[in-house]
């Protein structure tokens, strides 16, 4: 991709948030994909292609009244949308279609109209994790964690750390869900769910939806709204199975998807100004830190104890404050692209003064998918 | 009692050496006839250089905890607080699995310590490969 090619100039989330049991799955796309094309001043009809997960792009397509020459329908968990992103810079950078939306929405605390399908018994997971009792993503996501403790001397303080400085930044937004101060014993006093993971480590679970239009970025300057520039972008997966991990103290896909953009982008870590990494649980963070290549392995932890990812601090992480205190109706990484967008726009609730190019790294499943996306809005770059 | 019942693997062509395997009461692994990778989960071809001639073989059936959570909320056909955890055999290979044997605790369930295989009968055909504590 050529730097500043591609722009996206429509973003938006649902007009609510949080407890929507008035809008079904389709209508949370729906809401959302509305907003966004409000957001660009566009209707149905200027959209010539379209990509969403959770529900299919003809389903998406035909309830909008869209008629795309172009559908991307990959489906791989939370980060779909970083990996949508992609494709469709690749998609308008080619020609083959010119205006592109992108759509998320779930009814993740209502459950109206989910589509999420039920594991095969015969599947792999099925056969070789489901009979041991996992149930969901906290029993799941959270399996290598013991291992990273044990290898980096992470402690249980340090892992309730990061639930604490999220919070600080959920205070300054005021569409998050929680908004109060929390300890880290708040944190370690809070229910247990799996060991070592307690309530405050574990997202959120609630309704909502995003959307996103992307164009090519000489067509940018028409749009209403401030153009942000895709400068890079990556996407990996490694395994179904978590059990099946190569490292449990580092993601492969992370480790693929991160550098592929920071190469593609031509950044040097000390050029990003604001980074967002999808954090399920508390210890992805971490992981992201890491992989990325902003802290060396075992020292992300200690990074964010000494605040440098909290308000004030040199890289601020995840300002909206998460899928830990904002929001996480599932899929969560929409959530974080729109958080990079506004903040690329300057109009974040907690803006980082002069932020120029944000990061925003997404996973899906349990580690077993990748996508990051670099933005900046300075054209030219 | 816990109430309910554990999901059931379904086996498919693929896997079936695996369950027919602890059925008898032993661990099958395979191994790759052309690089000698050991690996798991089954399937009829090596994930490390794609030969299609591979071998099964009884693995020892030890290991070591390699990884765990501890939950604490109900599921059918299981106790909390559980272990959902995973062990690294001596052959290479990680798989999920229970650890049965020893109290669900931290104190307890320390990484590393050496485990040995703990077949569960459920039923005519499915018996599930978990592990105990290894003795002495």
């Amino acid at each position: 991709m050529k730097h500043d090619s591609i722009a996206i100039v429509g973003a938006a989330e649902t007009t609510e948030m949080g407890r929507i049991p008035e809008l079904s799955q389709i209508g949370l796309h729906a809401d959302a994909a509305l907003n966004a094309m409000k957001d660009a001043g566009l209707g149905p009809k200027d959209i010539d292609g379209i990509a969403t997960a959770g529900e299919t792009p003809v389903t998406i397509a035909h309830y909008l009244g869209i008629t795309p020459k172009w559908v991307d329908g990959t489906a791989v968990g939370g980060c779909s949308f970083m990996i949508h992103v992609r494709h469709a810079a690749a998609a308008i950078e080619s020609g083959l279609a010119k205006t592109i939306l992108i759509t998320h929405g779930e009814s993740g605390r209502s459950g109206v109209g989910r589509t999420r399908p039920a594991a095969s018994a015969a599947s792999l997971a099925g056969q070789f994790e489901a009979p041991y009792g996992p149930m969901g993503p906290p029993t799941l996501f959270t399996i290598p964690v013991l291992r990273y403790m044990k290898t980096y001397g992470l402690t249980h303080e340090q892992l309730a750390m990061v639930a604490v400085v999220q919070r600080e930044w959920a205070a300054k937004n005021p569409r998050a869900t929680f908004h109060d101060p929390i300890t880290v014993d708040d944190v370690l006093n809070s229910r247990m769910i799996a060991y070592p993971f307690r309530l405050l480590q574990c997202c959120l679970v609630t309704d909502g939806g995003g959307a996103l239009i992307l164009t090519s970025a000489d067509r940018a300057k028409d749009f209403p709204q401030k153009p942000v520039y895709l400068l890079g972008t990556g996407e990996s997966v490694e395994t179904p199975m978590v059990s099946q991990m190569e490292d449990f103290t580092s993601s492969r896909a992370f480790r693929v998807a991160g550098p592929t953009a920071f190469a593609e982008a031509g950044i040097k870590h000390s050029d990003v100004d604001h980074l967002m990494i999808y954090d399920a649980f508390a210890h992805l963070p971490i992981y992201g830190l890491e992989d990325l290549g902003f802290c060396k392995k075992g020292e992300a932890a200690s990074f964010i104890w000494e605040r440098n990812t909290a308000p004030g601090g040199k890289l601020p992480l995840n300002t909206n404050g998460g899928g830990l205190s904002y929001m996480h109706s599932g899929m969560y990484g929409m959530y974080a692209l729109q958080e990079s967008v506004r903040q690329m726009r300057g109009i974040a609730p907690a803006q980082i003064p002069g932020a120029k190019i944000s990061v925003c790294h997404g996973v899906g499943g349990m580690f077993a998918a990748s996508g990051t996306i670099i933005m900046t809005n300075e054209a030219g770059r | 009692m816990p109430e309910g019942q554990r999901p059931r693997p379904q086996p498919t062509p693929e896997t079936q050496h695996f369950w027919d395997g602890t059925r008898a009461g032993e661990l099958r692994l395979q191994r790759c006839n052309s690089c000698q990778k050991t690996y798991f989960p089954p399937r009829p071809f090596c994930p490390s250089c794609a030969a299609r001639e591979v071998s099964v073989f009884k693995a020892t059936g030890k290991g070591r905890l390699y990884s765990y959570v501890i939950h604490h909320r109900p599921v059918p056909g299981f106790t909390p607080p559980y272990a959902i955890a995973v062990v690294e055999l001596d052959e290479g290979p990680r798989m999920m699995t229970n650890i049965t044997g020893c109290p669900q605790t931290p104190e307890a369930l320390v990484l590393d310590m050496p485990v040995e295989i703990a077949f569960e009968k459920i039923d005519d055909d499915i018996t599930l490969p978990l592990f105990r504590p290894a003795k002495g």
